[in-house]
This record gives C-alpha cells, sequence and structure tokens, in this order.
C-alpha cells in the first residue's frame, strides 16, 4: 500500500457509488431539460434556464464533494455537535428571518441564493446521531438511550413541523432504521407500522366498528398470555395506547392539519376526488406516466411533459417526466439505480470499522431510501402530495448540495474505513 | 453483534420489498392498464370541426331547387373570456342582457375549454359589424356554416327541413353528431341525410395546459378535410310543382303527378303547404309553433298529405273492379248490367247516380256506374272456384294489394301511411263467419272500410297507363355525380293483369273525358287524349271531396296524376280541371290561351273548412254511407269569387246530371 500512497485517495474511494450519482444527476439534468422544453425548437442550452441552473448545481456539487473527500475524515466525528448545533440555530432562525414561499417558511434568503436550513439538518442530524452511537455504543435497550437518541431526532422533526413543512419532517422518521440496525427493538419498527395501519384504518372505518376491531384483538392477546404476566401487562398497555392513538389521530387531523394537507390524505385514500383542485397534481402526473407505456413516448416527446399539464414538473414530479418520456423501461432503470446504490451504501456501512460510519451510512442511505419512496409514491398516487424532492434528480440547488454532501461525507468516511475516527 | 449483522438484510428486503410495490404500481398504471394513455390524449388533443356544404337538390330539368348560404355562429371559449364591454357586443349582435348570461352560462355548463356556440346564425350584416370589433371580445369568435335557402319557396313537404340535432340523434349517430351539428327531420332532407350532409373535416389539434394550440397532431396524419354532400336530383318538375302550388292556395288537399314507365315523382303538392324557408334560420322555432298552432293554421300543415292523407278511392276504385273482372273472366267487355238507378245488395239499396238502363263496361266506366261496378265485385266474390266468399274476399283482397293498395308503396320519404284495406280475419272478427259480400259491398266503389292515399291514387293510375305495371313512385332520381339510384326504384311491379284487358277500360276512362256523356268533360284538354275519372268522395266529417285521377296522353302516357280537393264537392268542378292544367302544362310548357283565364279563376278560389265545432268520429261504414249523407251538416265554407269563365274550346252542353241530385254515392 505504501507505493501507492499517492493513488490512496483514489484508490479508496467507492467509484460505483459515485457513478450511480453521476448517472442519477444525469437523468436528473435530461429530464429537468424535457421538463421545461415545451415544443418550441430551437432553445439553446442556456445557464439562466432550470436544466441550465441544475447543471452548474451539479458540478458544482461535483466539486463540492470532492473538497468533502480532501477533508479529514475526522473532521466529521469531531464537528458533529457543532454542525448539529448550527443547523438547530438556522431552524429556529428561519422561523423568524425566514421567507414564506408556498405557505411554509423554509428558506432564508442569502443574496441571489436561498438556504433551506431543513436540508442542512438531515445530514446535521445523522452526523450527531452516528456521533451519539458512536461515542456511547447504547445498545438502545434502555429508556436512556432509547431517549437520547429520540431527542436528536425530535428537535429537528418538531422545528421543521413548525415552518410547517411536513414533508420535510417526515423525513426524520427514516432514522428508525439506523437505531433499528443498532439494535433498537424490532418492535418499535412493528409499532411504527401499526401506527400507520391505525392511522390509515381510521380515515376509511367508522370508529364504531374499528375500535371493537382493535379491543377484539388486544382482548385475544390479553386471554392467550393471561399466564405469562410480563407479555399480558404489555399487550394490555399496547391496546390502551392504541385507543387513545384512535381518538389523538382524529383529533390532531381535526385540529392541527392544515386543510390542503386533510384534502391530500382524504386525495390518497380515495375518500375524496377533487380532478380540477387538490387532486389535479396526481391525476395529471399519473396520466403522463401512464400514458408512458412500456417503452415511453421518447425524449422531448412527451405531450403532458411538453405541454405542461403537469404542475412542479422538474421539482417534486419530475418523476412524471422519466414516466412519460421513457415508459416503464425508463421508472425500472431510475429506481434500479436508487436500489443499487442503497444496496451499496449499506453493504460500505457494514465494512466500517467504526460505528460512527456505520450509523452514518445506514442515516445516508436511510433519508435517500425515505425520499425516493414518498416521491415516487407521490407521482403514482400511493402515498399524499408530499413535497419532498427526489434524490439527486429534482431541479434544485439546496436539494442536490444537501444529498450531495450527505453521500459524499460518507463516501469519505468509507475511503478512510481503515482508520480510527 | 451477529444477530444485529443480519439486520441488514432486513433492512436491505425491505428497501427492496418497497422498491418492487413501487414498480409493480408502476407496470400496472404503464402496462397493464391504456386508461392513462387514453386521458393523455384527451387532454392534449382536441377536433376542431369543419362543416361541409349540405348536397344540392335539382329537379329533373337542372334547375337548382336548394342552396347553401353562408351563416355565422358566434362562438365562445368559456375560460378564454376576459372581462370586456358586455353591452357592446350585446348591441351588435341584438341581444339583451339576459340572453347574454345565458348562453354564456350555458356554453360554460356545456364545456370551459372547448369552443360554444354563443350566438346562432347571424346574418351576414351582424357578422360584418362584429368582425370589426371581434379583437375587443377575447374568447369569443365566429364560425360559418351554410343554411338551406330555398330559392322558390315552394315544396315545403318535398325537401322537408333541416334542424339542429337532439339528443337521440346524436347518441344514434355513432359520434358523428355533436350539439350543434344540424341534421334532416324531414322530408328528403332527412331521407337522403346520409347523402346530402357530406363528412365533416377534422382537424386534430394538440393544446398545452393553458389553451394554446401547439400545432397538429402527427403531422395532420389523422385529419381529413371537409367532404361536400352529394348532389340529389329529384323527379319534380317545378314548372308544375309550382302551378300545382297556385292552383292549390286555399285549398286543402293533394296533388301527385307520377310518370308512369318511371315511377319518378312529378309533382308533389300538399296543402296547405309552407315555405320551406321559414323552417330555416334564427326564426325556425318560432315559426315552426306557428305553422303547427291550430289557431292560425286549422288545417294541419305538416300533414303530408299525398302519402299521410286517408281518402276513400271511391269512384277511382271502379277501373280496378273491371280489369280484375275482365282478369277472372267474370266479364267481358261486351257484358251489360241494367242499372235501374240503383243497385241492391240484399236489402241494402246502393243508389247511382243515373238511370242508363243496360249498360256495357266503356259506358259502365265513363258514366261512373255504381251498378256496373257493383255487379263485377258481386261476380267476383260469388266465383263458384272458391269455398265460400270469404276465401274469395281473401283473393279479391291479394289482388288488390297488387296495385299498392292497404301498404305503403315505399315512396322515398319518411311517415309514409299504409291506407287501409283488410283481410278476411278483420271482417270475421267483426262479424263471426256469416258476412258475405253484401256486408263489404261498398268496396266495390272504393268507399266503407278502406283508404287510399293521394300517391296510392296516383299510382293505381300508372299501372293503368303501363298497362299493367307500376315502378314504386320516387321522388329522387339520381344521387351523385355517378346518377345512381336505387334497385328498388328501376323495377317493375307487375299486377298480374293481362295487358289486353287494359284497353276496354282504358276506352271508359277516356269517354269520361272526352265522350259527351263523361263526367270531366269540361276538363279536356286540346289535342292532348287524357284518360280519368272523377269521383266525388264521401267525408264524414263535412263535404265532399273533390277527386280526380287520370292519365295521358292515351298512348305512350306520360302523366299518371291525383288530385284531391277536401270539401270541394264534386270531382268534376275543382279535381279535375287542376288536374288537366297540370297535365297540359306538363305535356305542352303552358295551358293553351283558352284555359288560361279558368286557371287564374281557379287560384283564385278558396275553399276551406270551417274549424269543425263538434268532433263526428269516423265510423266505419257498414252500409253504404249515402245513407248518412242528410245526417251529416255541411261546415264547409266555400267562397267562390265569381263564377268560372267558360273554357273556349270545349263548349259545354250536356252538363253533368249529377248537379242536380246531389245525394250521390260516387260517380
Amino acid at each position: 500500500m505504501s507505493t501507492q500512497q499517492g493513488n490512496r485517495f483514489f484508490f479508496n474511494v467507492d467509484w460505483i457509488t459515485i457513478l450511480l450519482y453521476v448517472a442519477l444527476c444525469t437523468i436528473g439534468v435530461v429530464n429537468i431539460y424535457a421538463s421545461i422544453f415545451n415544443g418550441s425548437t430551437g432553445s439553446e442550452f442556456n445557464f439562466s434556464t432550470s436544466y441550465g441552473k441544475q447543471l452548474i448545481y451539479v458540478i458544482t456539487g461535483l466539486i463540492l464533494g470532492f473538497s468533502i473527500l480532501l477533508l479529514d475524515a475526522k473532521f466529521f466525528s469531531i464537528f458533529s455537535p457543532i454542525v448539529y448545533g448550527i443547523t438547530m440555530l438556522l431552524l429556529v432562525l428561519v422561523l423568524v428571518v425566514g421567507r414564506k414561499v408556498g405557505g411554509n417558511q423554509a428558506w432564508i434568503p442569502l443574496g441571489s441564493f436561498r438556504l433551506q436550513p431543513s436540508e442542512l439538518a438531515k445530514f446535521g442530524t445523522a452526523l450527531l446521531l452516528a456521533r451519539y452511537i458512536g461515542t456511547f455504543s447504547p445498545k438502545l435497550r434502555d429508556v436512556k438511550s432509547i431517549f437520547f437518541a429520540a431527542v436528536i431526532i425530535v428537535i429537528p422533526l418538531f422545528l421543521i413541523m413548525l415552518q410547517p413543512d411536513m414533508g420535510s419532517g417526515l423525513v426524520f422518521l427514516s432514522f428508525m432504521f439506523p437505531l433499528y440496525r443498532e439494535g433498537l427493538s424490532g418492535y418499535f419498527l412493528l409499532i411504527f407500522l401499526g401506527m400507520i395501519v391505525l392511522f390509515i384504518a381510521d380515515f376509511l372505518v367508522p370508529i364504531e366498528i374499528l375500535l371493537p376491531i382493535v379491543l377484539g384483538i388486544g382482548g385475544l392477546f390479553i386471554y392467550q398470555n393471561r399466564r405469562k404476566q410480563k407479555i399480558m401487562f404489555s399487550s394490555i398497555i399496547v391496546t390502551v395506547v392504541a385507543v387513545l392513538y384512535l381518538f389523538t389521530v382524529k383529533f390532531a387531523y381535526n385540529k392541527l392539519l392544515e386543510p390542503h394537507q386533510k384534502t391530500r390524505i382524504e386525495i390518497m385514500l380515495g375518500l375524496k376526488t377533487d380532478p380540477k383542485g387538490a387532486g389535479y397534481n396526481v391525476i395529471q402526473s399519473k396520466i403522463a406516466i401512464g400514458s408512458g407505456q412500456l417503452t415511453g413516448r421518447g425524449f422531448l416527446e412527451g405531450t403532458q411533459t411538453k405541454y405542461g399539464y403537469v404542475p412542479e414538473q422538474s421539482t417534486d414530479f419530475i418523476f412524471s417526466t422519466i414516466g412519460e418520456e421513457w415508459g416503464f423501461a425508463g421508472c425500472f432503470t431510475v429506481i434500479a439505480l436508487y436500489i443499487f446504490m442503497l444496496l451499496r451504501v449499506i453493504n460500505l456501512a457494514e465494512r466500517q470499522r467504526s460505528t460512527f460510519s456505520r450509523v452514518y451510512g445506514y442515516c445516508v442511505a436511510s433519508i435517500i431510501f425515505f425520499h425516493v419512496f414518498i416521491n415516487i409514491g407521490m407521482t403514482i398516487g400511493i402515498i399524499p402530495v408530499i413535497g419532498i424532492p427526489l434524490p439527486f434528480i429534482s431541479y434544485g440547488g439546496s436539494s442536490l448540495w444537501s444529498f450531495t454532501v450527505l453521500l459524499f461525507i460518507f463516501l469519505k468516511l468509507d475511503s478512510n474505513r481503515m482508520g480510527f475516527i | 453483534m451477529d444477530n444485529l449483522f443480519n439486520r441488514k438484510y432486513i433492512i436491505q428486503g425491505l428497501f427492496i420489498a418497497i422498491a418492487l410495490i413501487l414498480l409493480g404500481t408502476l407496470f400496472y398504471i404503464q402496462v397493464a392498464s391504456d386508461k392513462y394513455f387514453l386521458s393523455a390524449e384527451s387532454n392534449v388533443l382536441r377536433k376542431l370541426y369543419t362543416f361541409p356544404a349540405r348536397g344540392v337538390i335539382l329537379d329533373r330539368n337542372e334547375k337548382v331547387l336548394v342552396q347553401n348560404e353562408p351563416v355565422y355562429d358566434l362562438m365562445v371559449i368559456p375560460n378564454q373570456v376576459k372581462e370586456f364591454d358586455t353591452l357592446a357586443l350585446c348591441h351588435i349582435v341584438g341581444i339583451d342582457m339576459k340572453r347574454f348570461k345565458k348562453s354564456l352560462n350555458k356554453a360554460t355548463v356545456q364545456s370551459r375549454y372547448q369552443p360554444n356556440i354563443f350566438e346562432k346564425q347571424l346574418s351576414i350584416q351582424v357578422y360584418a359589424a362584429l368582425s370589426e370589433q371581434l379583437s375587443r371580445f377575447p374568447g369569443f369568435f365566429v364560425q360559418s356554416r351554410t343554411v338551406r335557402y330555398y330559392p322558390d319557396s315552394a315544396a315545403g313537404h318535398f325537401f322537408g327541413y333541416v334542424k339542429e340535432v337532439s339528443p337521440k340523434d346524436i347518441e344514434e349517430s355513432d359520434g358523428y353528431y355533436r350539439p350543434g351539428d344540424y341534421i334532416g327531420k324531414a322530408g328528403v332532407e332527412k331521407q337522403y341525410n346520409d347523402v346530402l350532409r357530406g363528412e365533416k373535416g377534422i382537424i386534430n389539434m394538440l393544446y398545452d395546459v393553458h389553451n394554446v394550440p401547439k400545432g397538429s397532431y402527427a403531422e395532420g396524419k389523422f385529419d381529413t378535410l371537409a367532404k361536400s354532400g352529394e348532389k340529389v336530383v329529384s323527379s319534380l318538375d317545378f314548372r308544375i310543382q309550382k302551378l300545382g302550388e297556385e292552383l292549390m292556395k286555399n285549398k286543402v288537399g293533394s296533388i301527385v303527378a307520377i310518370e308512369p314507365s318511371t315511377g319518378e315523382i312529378l309533382a308533389f303538392v300538399s296543402s296547405p303547404g309552407y315555405d320551406p324557408n321559414l323552417m330555416v334560420g334564427r326564426q325556425q322555432g318560432n315559426n315552426y309553433m306557428d305553422l303547427i298552432n291550430l289557431d292560425k293554421n286549422p288545417n294541419r300543415v305538416f300533414t303530408v298529405r299525398p302519402i299521410q292523407g286517408y281518402y276513400s278511392p271511391g269512384s277511382s276504385f271502379k277501373p280496378l273492379d273491371a280489369l280484375l273482372g275482365l282478369q277472372e273472366g267474370v266479364i267481358d267487355p261486351n257484358t251489360t248490367f241494367n242499372c235501374p238507378g240503383y243497385y241492391m245488395a240484399g236489402n241494402h239499396r246502393v243508389k247511382c247516380e243515373h238511370v242508363d238502363g243496360n249498360i256495357a263496361l266503356r259506358k259502365g266506366l265513363a258514366r261512373s256506374c255504381n251498378t256496373y261496378a257493383l255487379n263485377i265485385f258481386q261476380r267476383l266474390i260469388t266465383q263458384k272456384k272458391y269455398a265460400n266468399q270469404r276465401v274469395a274476399y281473401d283473393a279479391w283482397q291479394q289482388k288488390v294489394k297488387k296495385f299498392g293498395l292497404g301498404e305503403k308503396l315505399g315512396v322515398d320519404l319518411p311517415s309514409e301511411r299504409t291506407g287501409r284495406l283488410y283481410a278476411s280475419d278483420y271482417y270475421n272478427k267483426k262479424y263471426g263467419k256469416s258476412w258475405r259480400y253484401t256486408t263489404v259491398i261498398s268496396l266495390g266503389i272504393g268507399q266503407g272500410e278502406m283508404d287510399a292515399t293521394p300517391l296510392q291514387m296516383a299510382n293505381i293510375m300508372a299501372i293503368i297507363a303501363n298497362r299493367g305495371y307500376y315502378v314504386k313512385p320516387h321522388l329522387i332520381k339520381a344521387i351523385g355525380e355517378n346518377k345512381v339510384i336505387k334497385k328498388e326504384y328501376a323495377r317493375k311491379n307487375y299486377v298480374d293483369v293481362e295487358a289486353r284487358h287494359f284497353e276496354p277500360v282504358i276506352d271508359g276512362m277516356e269517354d269520361a273525358v272526352s265522350a259527351p256523356w263523361g263526367t270531366a268533360r269540361q276538363s279536356m284538354i286540346p289535342n292532348v287524349i287524357m284518360c280519368g275519372k272523377t269521383g266525388t268522395v264521401q267525408n264524414p266529417r263535412g263535404k265532399n271531396h273533390s277527386v280526380f285521377i287520370g292519365f295521358a296522353p292515351r298512348d305512350n302516357p306520360k302523366i299518371a296524376i291525383a288530385v284531391i280537393v277536401e270539401n270541394a264537392g264534386y270531382g268534376s268542378s275543382y279535381a279535375a280541371p287542376i288536374g288537366s292544367y297540370i297535365t297540359e302544362k306538363y305535356l305542352k310548357d303552358s295551358i293553351s290561351v283558352g284555359r288560361r283565364a279558368s286557371v287564374e279563376w281557379m287560384k283564385k278560389q278558396v275553399i276551406l273548412p270551417a274549424p269543425p265545432k263538434s268532433k263526428v268520429k269516423l265510423k266505419p261504414l257498414l252500409t253504404d254511407s249515402a245513407k248518412k249523407d242528410s245526417t251529416l251538416k255541411s261546415t264547409q265554407k266555400q267562397k267562390t269569387l265569381g263564377t268560372p269563365p267558360v273554357p273556349a274550346k270545349p263548349i259545354q252542353t250536356v252538363k253533368p246530371i249529377q248537379t242536380a241530385k246531389p245525394i250521390q254515392t260516387t260517380k
């Protein structure tokens, strides 16, 4: 190895992940171009257009990424509390001085550039969570360690919800996965799943029917485990909490959610159809994707894309462009690239010697996964419209850079996996 | 740590599982279902229509009967309407704010993104005024289409009319018609709608989400040009059509003239008629309501009397008696019957107009002798070769049907009626098995439970003129550039009476017009041998109808005609002269000088029935209706503007006897 000192830097970086990253970014620029293209020919390349800007973001993103690779790997672990602190401050600041865009107070204007602290909070939180687990190696079996980990996650989640930006806030739920990997009981995942099931059921089934069902299942568990006191005890708690949860969800839904968020949920659950209103985006997006069929209409040939039928198509609904112009084949390719990248990152994470790097790697994979799942699910109507971008592909500097930083920090940690952090 | 390491696979498995869920959903909406593909098409595609000119209709002399005139529909695309001076628009178009709001509202309900008709059929003047200022009214534009114009303002029943499509029409058109389109609703316009309408042109345009056109779809591969409707040539001769309408002015009735050799209808007059131009344009609805308003137009303007009017054939049926009698051999031309002035059907006495003593066929027909006709009828029904009279009746009925009675003739117009002629079942039900020829004796003189349309009567004349066959009467003789005619309108239908039997009958009919003892003598046409019969048809609701049927010339006939003037009394007084004028005009292209004054006189006659006070129910006549004649009150109003000038040529010496004896059945 010593003879290859000069090459070490390049040698140790995981080029496969970088390749996947570049591929996804390229797909992004190409499809943003298609989204902006309106059928008139001869639109030359221009840096003032969205795809021009996105290209700049990609190039600067790469520069940013490679600069990160040049930093000392120890830096991230050491400075993680500071990074976390700064991002939390920015999250508070944005509530004070932020600019309201589309109902959310999510942006801090910095000259011509707009900073979105919630993007920074993602890797800020990931770093601190990795540091906490890496340093204290808690088994996440005791209330204390779960509590600390939860606090790290809930503070940014809470601040972002205040903006209110539900989409970005929900992203923090993806930290469940690294916690699970590090020893958090699988029950938490099950409870989490149960919460989602009950949440949906709460809307679809009247409470008069739902309540007996929940009590019945709970009762069955309690009866079956009546000899095992401990399990019976927790069964009772779970049942009681589930019932309370049902009422809380109803209450929270009615009192806390914004009207447009309510409609989005109702449309997703099929309780409401509103083709001209809140459901319009989803319907148009589904139409565009569906019209792509197996092989798509071809680059710049998508009528729905070209003639502007899908709103916000270069940002949150970029996947509809891919769906229409590249068809199922294109969609499959994009999803496959993501899955490759995610599995790769997890595999890389598992080969880390340091817990910090491993936890951080899981955080990266989980955050990207959560975005991909929510975003694509939203464009095909299986998830309510939550405005979060498709990683590396959606138009937008903040989002692209934050994903780049998120990923390249991990690549740096990985390139340095033999060293101690 | 080992057990925790396994969690890697759970997480990776979860990622893959969710990716598969996404891919499954994508597969469903992209590959398995074409619902979204079709929605995408309907998102961006709009069909723009160009309207074809409707086919031209010519008469038999290639005279143009229908033209197309441009009109301008003011269209609106509601979502493109911006604030503008509504009053100015109302002022130009000539509507009030109420109507403006209503129209705009209606358009908005129909479609916010598609062009809707805002105001129909603006005149060229309004269009000119509007087009200068159209830019002031965003969202509005003018679309031109054509409407019908009938330069002669005649033959409304022949043309029918064109009207906006109904929801039912749209449903039945397999997607061709859309709201606001026009379709033939009556007459030839309806019957030949598929030929006349042409094909709309379609331009498939792509539109973006802001409804801005983005060019044509697939380089116009699926676009079509509007195809004009085909030209059709009518068999009508508008010279006699117009003369007929003038003659029938202020009278109720029909004239049907047929070219016997071809079945082509030369004149098709239904009176009262209407100007077909009333059924065009913005006032169509109002005009229609006026025309069907029985207070303003008591005589049912839209009844197409030549094919819908029911009349007892009366005397015009007698040639059929003779023909069937000759064919069956129950009489020969020299058979004589004694006419004492009546005919005894069992105990029932049927009056005859005149006491002629022993007369043969020729005179019997010329004098329209009831006794002669009924004797033939008696012999036909009592023939020994049939098991009983009811069987004989059915055989007779079948033979009569061959002449086109009791069935639709199949003319090329909608809503033709069958007329009335029953089979024996009907009488069996009514009378049991006990009925015999005396029960239905009225049929022998074309009365009782028998009705014919004027077209059927004219067709009988065509059969006689042709000596034994007819071609289905029709109004359109050629369709399109290739002059296509339907096969059924070129085929000869034989009536199974040998040609030789026609001559004696035609002799009698010639005498009816030309001989001194004929009934229609004053209607002789100079230098033309016309054969005919007059009829005075029982009308249970008022004064008798005046009927004339005939054909001319005797050899190589060119025209067969039936004229019915309702409530006008004797056949010889109105129907026969009218028939002769039409015939003369057709054969000679002008009325001889000596008869022109009579033509003008006839045009001025007003013979309209007074609105009936109480409804007299028409009952099938069991016995001869002559008995009831006296009980019927004549409610007819006859206005005569002077006496008819005596025709110059045929100096009248013999006055028909019937004027002296008003209580007669038929003559």
